[in-house]
């Protein structure tokens, strides 16, 4: 897309601020869980608008087309069987995709300059031009989003079809969807929206609605209304989700402790080669040639 | 194998099947530090791109490894009975302070410490070069290893995804014990002792060489020449 880097907000493996100086709304992506039907027909909407090619399904014991998303299958319905402590059977639906966090571990994670950017409306995308296929994002993601082909050795998700956002369409998944269980729009609206309809589910009786939108990756721009919102993990997300400590180690405070100690290696044994210099063989005549001195 | 010929005064100190061992580790060592010191930091990455661009040096990167891990595990094999650490090396430890400021030197024999090389005489390799091969080695087996879970990153399955966490974290601080090491090594072998590069490409050092650095290693090798006699 023309002038795309001016929208580029943040960038992996970048030495420098991310070019992108256009303002524009954060977007997000609301799927409000209680009025999935599990048509799938966001996922065939996904498929087709990303030319992607068919996947062969995968029978889990549900009507759920794959156990998880794959390089080439960016959105998948997860079908949950739920049994809640009185015995009673829930059956949630949960669309899975990137979640478009705004402070992605993917990114963080990612070594190959540009290969993972975010936009000024918060869309995560991948650069396939840029990806080493080195699978840190993998390891840097909380939702198990990032998928690498065996083939190309590069890693694929959903880009919350970010060439469609950018001309002012909405996304795939959101124009095939029959309940309007999917909307698209500025998150701030959509949040007010998701506020309004969990008042709604609570007053119908599901107590503990509530929206996904975790704080602890700086907020999402998918975000769910969850009817059983005080246990997202019967959903199969995570409840409290956050880049990996260990990640965040590895790329702050190891990164710095590790840069800084191999420089200072390097420049201590260069002051003591200036303090002590190099070690001299001493002078035995008794059975030293006088040409030895070890090859200096 | 018919005896190496070494010119007079001088002994051999590495085999040639020795030095290729050094050199096959070594230079799979230069060449995983550069692509790895690109995936570390983005301030190496320019490393990547003169190696051939960042998915060529993905790519490459396990197969070195595979080839540095083989170089150390036969280096083990080789040097296994000169590298373990004795009562001599403490003795020698105590004095290290000394070794590292050089006043172990009788260049200046009334301020050096006098005759270091009697009181605390080194065997084949001393304290600090076998600190350095059992951070190299057991740096690369924890590399070997937790490489292969990166390698393989795709066919981690979910459930096991922390696996992928700690082998990413493992790496990283394995790489940096490793290249303390290699840094420390480097400037011995090449600028503070002189020979010693020398000494593993060509094989062969000065007796004079020899007694100074390795006064254990030297006795014993030319007893046992001289009993050969």
């Amino acid at each position: 897309m023309p002038g795309k880097v001016l929208d580029i907000r943040a960038m992996s493996a970048s030495t420098n601020p991310a070019p992108g100086i256009r303002s524009a709304p954060i977007v997000a992506k609301l799927i409000d869980t209680s009025s999935c039907i599990g048509c799938k027909a966001c996922e065939v909407a996904c498929q087709e608008w990303n030319d992607l090619p068919a996947e062969t399904t995968v029978q889990v014991g549900t009507y759920q087309t794959l156990p998880e998303t794959t390089p080439q299958f960016w959105n998948l319905i997860k079908f949950n069987e739920h049994e809640s402590d009185d015995g009673a059977f829930h059956w949630l639906l949960r669309k899975d995709q990137c979640m478009h966090c705004a402070d992605p571990g993917c990114m963080k994670a990612c070594p190959a300059p540009g290969a993972i950017v975010q936009y000024n409306n918060g869309i995560v995308d991948f650069q396939q031009e840029n990806c080493i296929g080195c699978g840190y994002c993998i390891a840097g993601c909380p939702f198990n989003i990032p998928k690498m082909s065996r083939q190309t050795k590069k890693v694929y998700k959903c880009t919350l079809c970010v060439d469609r956002v950018s001309v002012g369409l909405e996304p795939a998944c959101i124009k095939a969807c029959p309940t309007n269980c999917l909307t698209f729009g500025e998150k701030e609206v959509l949040l007010q929206k998701a506020e309004s309809r969990v008042k709604q589910l609570k007053a119908s009786g599901f107590l503990t609605a509530a929206v996904y939108n975790p704080l602890g990756v700086g907020g999402t721009g998918v975000v769910s209304i969850l009817a059983y919102g005080a246990n997202p993990e019967v959903y199969g997300l995570p409840k409290d989700p956050s880049v990996s400590w260990l990640v965040e180690l590895w790329k702050s405070p190891l990164k710095w402790l590790g840069n800084f100690a191999i420089v200072a290696g390097i420049v201590g044994t260069f002051v003591h080669y200036l303090r002590f210099g190099p070690k001299s063989i001493p002078q035995d005549t008794k059975s030293d040639q006088p040409q030895a001195g070890g090859g200096q | 194998m018919k005896p190496v010929k070494v010119l007079p005064g001088y002994v051999l100190r590495y085999t040639f099947v020795e030095r290729l061992t050094h050199w096959t580790a070594a230079l799979s060592y230069i060449y995983l530090l550069l692509s790895g010191l690109a995936f570390w930091t983005p301030w190496m990455w320019w490393v990547a791109i003169m190696l051939g661009g960042g998915p060529v040096c993905r790519a490459v990167h396990p197969w070195m490894g595979l080839i540095y891990t083989a170089a150390v595990i036969y280096m083990l094999r080789e040097w296994l009975p000169d590298m373990r650490i004795t009562q001599t090396d403490m003795e020698w430890k105590n004095h290290i302070r000394a070794y590292v400021t050089n006043e172990d030197e009788e260049m200046h024999p009334v301020q050096a410490i006098r005759g270091f090389d009697r009181f605390a005489p080194v065997d084949r390799f001393n304290l600090g070069q076998k600190y350095l091969f059992w951070v190299m080695f057991w740096g690369g087996i924890v590399l070997f290893l937790s490489g292969m879970v990166l390698w393989f990153t795709e066919y981690v399955p979910p459930a096991l995804s922390f696996v992928r966490i700690v082998a990413v974290i493992v790496h990283a601080i394995a790489f940096l014990f490793t290249v303390a090491g290699f840094i420390i090594h480097v400037y011995m072998g090449t600028a503070v002792v002189r020979g010693g590069f020398s000494s593993v490409i060509r094989g062969e050092v000065t007796e004079g060489w020899a007694r100074h650095h390795h006064r254990l290693w030297f006795d014993r090798i030319t007893q046992a020449s001289a009993a050969k006699k």
